[in-house]
C-alpha cells in the first residue's frame, strides 16, 4: 500500500491521490470497517486475520479498555465491566428501555440517555461506542498506513434522531471525521445492486443483532431512491437468543441467577442459536456458578416454535413499508437478506413465504453492510471523481410540534426524501405573548404522550401584539444525514427572533470537544499541533475548490465579487505560511462566505448543463 | 454579494423552469423523473462532502429546494395548487368551505361508509372505498386539466382543488383506519 500513501500530516493530497476512507458498520453484537482497494470493496482484518470486531467493551481493574474478542472471552466473569449490545442503550432514557432486569448492569439515569456503572467510572453509551469505533480507526489506520481523510458509519434505517445524533456524537469522540450517517438497508442495496448490476424495486430485510429494518430500494441506471423504510429499532437476534434463555431456565426450573450465571446461559442460548442453522438439534450445557449442571436438548423444531412471534413480528413492518411505496409483494424483484440473524432457517423461510420468492443470500450477511458504506465513503472522500451513482434516501419517522390539547401536528411525513425543510407559520393566542414554547417530536402517532420528544426551546421577544397578530414561521430542516435542525421566527413585525435547537439526546459540541482533549489518547498527543495541522488541511483542500471553481467558472463573477474572493484566497495562503491555528481557521471562513453565492451559481449551473445534456438526448 | 443576490440565484426561477418544463397541468412523468434525478445528481450533498463549507451549505439548499420542487410537481394536487399559487390565486383550502349541496352530500355518504367499514373492522371494504375515491380523484384530475391548461378557468380551478382536498383527507383517512386494523 506504498503507493497509496497520503501526504505528509499538514500537506494537503493533491487530487490524483488517494484520500483513505473507510465504511464502519457499528453493530449490535459485531462491527466492522472495510475500504475500497484498487476499486473494490474489502472488509479490513485484525492481526488474527478475522474481520468481525464483537461490539463488545471490558473495563479492566488497570484503568485499560479491552474492545472485541478479547473482551468477549471475559463477559460471563466479569459481566458489570463488560458492555455488550450497547447499540441497543444509544440515545435511549431509562424509561426507553424494557426488560432491564434481564442486564447484568448498573444503570443510571441521565438527561436525555441511560448512562451505564463500571469500574472505570460512569460510561454514557456514546463513550463506549467510540471505544469500539476507536479500536476499528486504529485497525484502519494500521492495515491502511495512514490517518483516515473519513468514515461513512451506517445506522439502522429505523433509528431515530436522538440515536442518530448519538452515533455522530460517539464517531466525533472516536475521532473520526463522519461524512456521512447511512442506513444500514441502503448500504447493503450499494453493495448488492452494484456488484450485480440489479434494475427494479428491491426490499433489504435486514434483521441484525438488535435492530431490524426493511427498505423498499427501486434501482434504476445508478440511482438508489428509497421509496419507503420501515422497522424496530429493538427487535433483533438478541431476542431470539433471549427466547431459548427463557426456554432454557424453565426447562431447567432455574431463578434467581448471578449477573454471570445470565450472561454465561445468555451466551449459550446464542450458541445453540448458531448451532440450529445448520443442525436439527443442539445440546445446551453450563455450569452454574452454585455447583449446578444445565444439560438440555433444544430441537430446531422447539426453537421455531418457541421463536414464532418474533419472526411474525417482522412481517408487519414489511407490510408497512410496501403500502407506504404503493408497491405489491408482486413488483419486488428481489429480496435481500442482511445482518446474521438471517441466518436462521425459520427467517428465510417466513421472508420466502412472503414474497413468493427465494431471498437472496449470495452475499455475506454479515459483510454486505460495511462493504456498501465503504464504497459511499470512497466516493465522498471525492476518490471516484466520474461519479456514476446517487443515493436518494428517506426519514423513517415523521417530525411534527406539539399543538393545543396535547395534539402533535406533523411538518415532515415519514418517508420523505432528504435532504427536506419545511415551514410552517403558527401564531400566539394571548394579547400580549412575548414568548413561545416549542416542543419538537419525532413519531407517527397523534398523541403528544405517544411520540418522542426531541427538542423544547422557547423563542422569546415577540413583540406584544394582540392574539394571533404574530406569525411565527418554524422551519424544519433534515440534512443527508437524516438529521434534524428547528428555526423560529416572528416575522410579521419586521423583528426577528431567531432560535436554532439541536434534539436534546445529542451532546453539544463543546462537550464532545472537551471529552475529546479529556480521552487518554490525547493526552500524549500535541494538542496545538494537531488543531494547527487539521486547520491548515482544511484551508488547504478550500483553497484548492476555489481555484478549480475559479478556472472553471469565472465568468459567473462580476468584478468586485472576483476582487472579493481574490482577496480572501490570497488572506487564506497568507494564513497557512503563519503558524496560528485561529488565525488559519477563520481566514477559511471568510473565504467560505466570500464564495458562498459563487457555489450557489455553481450550482445553479450545473443543474442547467445537466438539463441540457437531457435535451439533446432526447431530440 | 449580499443575501438578495443569493435569493435571486436560488430562488429566482419557479419550479417549472427548475426542470426546464413546461409551465402547465399536464405533465409527462417519465420526463419529470429524469429531470429531478439529472437535477439531484448535480446538487446532492453527497457531491459536496469532501468540498468546502459554502459548497456544502449551497447544495443542502439546492438539493432541499430540488426535493420540494419534485414533490410539488410530482402530485397533481400539489402540481394545481402551486400553479394556482404562481398565477396569484389563494385556493383558500382552510377557509372556504364553500361547496356545491351535491358534493356536500357525497361527502357524508362517504364518510358513514367509512365508519361503517371501520365499525365491522372490513379492511376489503376500506379498501374497494379508497378505490372508488381514486376513480373520483382521477375525473377531477381531468377537470383540473381542462379548467388550467385549457380554459384558463382559474376560479374553477380552485374549487377543484378544495373538492380534491376533501378526497385526500378521505383517503388519508381510509388509510389511517387500514393501517390501524392491520397493524
Amino acid at each position: 500500500m506504498a503507493l497509496l500513501q497520503i501526504a505528509e500530516p499538514g500537506m494537503s493530497a493533491a487530487p490524483h491521490q488517494h484520500r483513505l476512507a473507510v465504511g464502519i458498520d457499528l453493530g449490535t453484537t459485531n462491527s466492522l470497517v472495510a475500504t475500497v482497494r484498487s476499486g473494490s470493496a474489502v472488509c479490513l482484518p485484525d492481526e488474527a486475520g478475522r474481520t468481525l470486531l464483537p461490539s463488545v467493551v471490558r473495563y479492566l481493574a488497570d484503568g485499560d479498555t479491552a474492545v472485541g474478542y478479547a473482551a468477549q472471552a471475559e463477559q460471563s466473569r466479569d459481566p458489570a465491566n463488560t458492555i455488550v449490545s450497547v447499540k441497543r442503550f444509544m440515545g435511549r432514557g431509562l424509561a426507553d428501555l424494557s426488560n432491564l432486569a434481564r442486564e447484568p448492569y448498573r444503570f443510571v439515569d441521565a438527561p436525555g440517555m441511560v448512562q451505564l456503572v463500571t469500574r472505570a467510572g460512569t460510561k454514557s453509551p456514546v463513550e463506549v461506542s467510540a471505544d469500539i469505533l476507536r479500536a476499528l480507526k486504529a485497525r484502519a489506520e494500521a492495515s491502511l498506513g495512514g490517518e483516515l481523510t473519513g468514515a461513512v458509519i451506517t445506522v439502522p434505517a429505523y433509528f431515530d434522531d436522538a440515536q442518530r445524533q448519538a452515533t455522530k456524537d460517539a464517531a466525533k469522540l472516536a475521532g473520526l471525521n463522519v461524512l456521512r450517517l447511512l442506513n444500514e438497508p441502503t448500504a447493503a442495496a450499494i453493495a448488492y445492486g452494484l456488484d450485480n448490476g440489479a434494475e427494479g424495486v428491491y426490499v433489504v430485510y435486514d434483521l441484525g443483532g438488535g435492530t431490524f429494518d426493511v427498505s423498499i430500494l427501486k434501482l434504476s441506471r445508478g440511482v438508489f431512491e428509497v421509496l419507503a423504510t420501515s422497522g424496530d429499532s429493538a427487535l433483533g437476534g438478541d431476542d431470539f437468543d433471549h427466547r431459548i434463555y427463557c426456554w432454557a431456565l424453565e426447562q431447567a426450573k432455574l431463578s434467581g441467577l448471578t449477573p454471570h450465571d445470565t450472561r454465561l446461559l445468555l451466551t449459550r442460548a446464542r450458541e445453540a442459536k448458531e448451532a440450529l442453522t445448520e443442525h436439527a438439534e443442539t445440546r445446551f450445557t453450563a455450569l452454574l456458578s452454585d455447583g449446578q449442571a444445565v444439560d438440555l436438548t433444544l430441537t430446531q423444531a422447539e426453537f421455531h416454535a418457541i421463536s414464532k412471534t418474533l419472526v411474525d413480528k417482522t412481517i408487519t413492518p414489511v407490510r408497512k413499508a410496501l403500502r407506504d411505496a404503493k408497491i405489491g409483494v408482486d413488483d419486488v424483484k428481489g429480496v435481500v437478506m442482511v445482518g446474521g440473524a438471517t441466518r436462521m432457517p425459520q427467517v428465510q423461510r417466513a421472508v420466502g413465504d412472503f414474497f413468493g420468492q427465494t431471498p437472496l443470500t449470495n452475499l455475506d450477511p454479515d459483510k454486505v453492510v460495511a462493504l456498501g458504506a465503504a464504497m459511499q465513503a470512497n466516493v465522498l472522500a471525492g476518490n471516484k471523481r466520474d461519479d456514476d451513482w446517487l443515493l436518494l434516501d428517506v426519514i423513517p419517522l415523521s417530525l411534527g410540534l406539539e399543538t393545543m390539547g396535547g395534539l402533535t401536528e406533523k411538518i415532515i411525513p415519514r418517508n420523505s426524501t432528504i435532504p427536506i425543510a419545511r415551514a410552517q407559520e403558527f401564531t400566539t393566542y394571548k394579547d400580549g405573548q412575548t414568548a413561545m414554547a416549542i416542543h419538537v417530536l419525532q413519531g407517527e402517532r397523534e398523541l403528544v404522550a405517544d411520540c418522542r420528544s426531541l427538542a423544547r426551546f422557547t423563542l422569546r421577544g415577540i413583540p406584544p401584539m394582540v392574539a394571533g397578530a404574530a406569525r411565527i414561521r418554524v422551519t424544519f430542516q433534515v440534512d443527508a444525514d437524516g438529521l434534524l435542525s428547528v428555526t423560529a421566527r416572528e416575522q410579521s413585525s419586521g423583528v426577528e427572533a431567531h432560535i436554532e435547537v439541536k434534539p436534546s439526546y445529542g451532546l453539544s459540541d463543546d462537550e464532545i470537544s472537551r471529552m475529546l482533549t479529556d480521552s487518554i489518547e490525547h493526552v500524549h498527543d500535541d494538542i496545538a499541533a494537531r488543531r494547527l495541522r487539521e486547520a491548515v488541511v482544511d484551508a488547504e483542500a478550500l483553497i484548492d475548490a476555489t481555484n478549480n471553481a475559479l478556472a472553471a467558472d469565472a465568468d459567473l463573477l462580476s468584478d468586485a465579487e472576483r476582487e472579493a474572493i481574490d482577496a480572501a484566497l490570497a488572506a487564506a495562503v497568507a494564513a497557512i505560511a503563519g503558524s496560528e491555528a485561529a488565525r488559519v481557521n477563520a481566514a477559511t471562513a471568510a473565504l467560505n462566505q466570500a464564495t458562498e453565492a459563487f457555489a450557489a451559481r455553481r450550482m445553479d449551473r450545473n443543474i442547467q448543463r445537466a438539463l441540457k445534456g437531457h435535451n439533446i438526448s432526447e431530440l | 454579494m449580499n443575501a438578495a443576490t443569493v435569493n435571486a440565484d436560488r430562488f429566482g426561477q419557479d419550479f417549472f423552469a427548475l426542470f426546464d418544463l413546461p409551465r402547465r397541468f399536464a405533465i409527462d412523468a417519465a420526463q419529470l423523473d429524469e429531470r429531478y434525478r439529472a437535477a439531484a445528481s448535480q446538487v446532492h450533498p453527497d457531491r459536496f462532502a469532501h468540498a468546502g463549507d459554502a459548497e456544502r451549505r449551497a447544495a443542502l439548499m439546492m438539493a432541499t429546494r430540488v426535493n420540494e420542487a419534485y414533490q410539488t410537481l410530482k402530485s397533481p394536487l400539489a402540481r394545481a395548487r402551486y400553479l394556482l399559487t404562481l398565477s396569484g390565486v389563494d385556493t383558500q383550502e382552510e377557509t372556504n368551505t364553500a361547496m356545491p349541496p351535491a358534493f356536500l352530500m357525497a361527502q357524508m355518504e362517504w364518510r358513514e361508509a367509512i365508519m361503517d367499514a371501520k365499525m365491522a373492522r372490513d379492511v376489503d371494504a376500506l379498501e374497494k372505498l379508497a378505490r372508488e375515491l381514486r376513480a373520483d380523484a382521477a375525473a377531477l384530475r381531468d377537470e383540473l386539466a381542462a379548467a388550467l391548461d385549457g380554459a384558463g378557468d382559474l376560479d374553477a380551478a380552485a374549487l377543484l382543488v378544495r373538492k380534491w382536498r376533501f378526497l385526500e383527507k378521505l383517503e388519508q383517512e381510509i388509510g389511517d383506519a387500514i393501517e390501524a386494523l392491520l397493524f
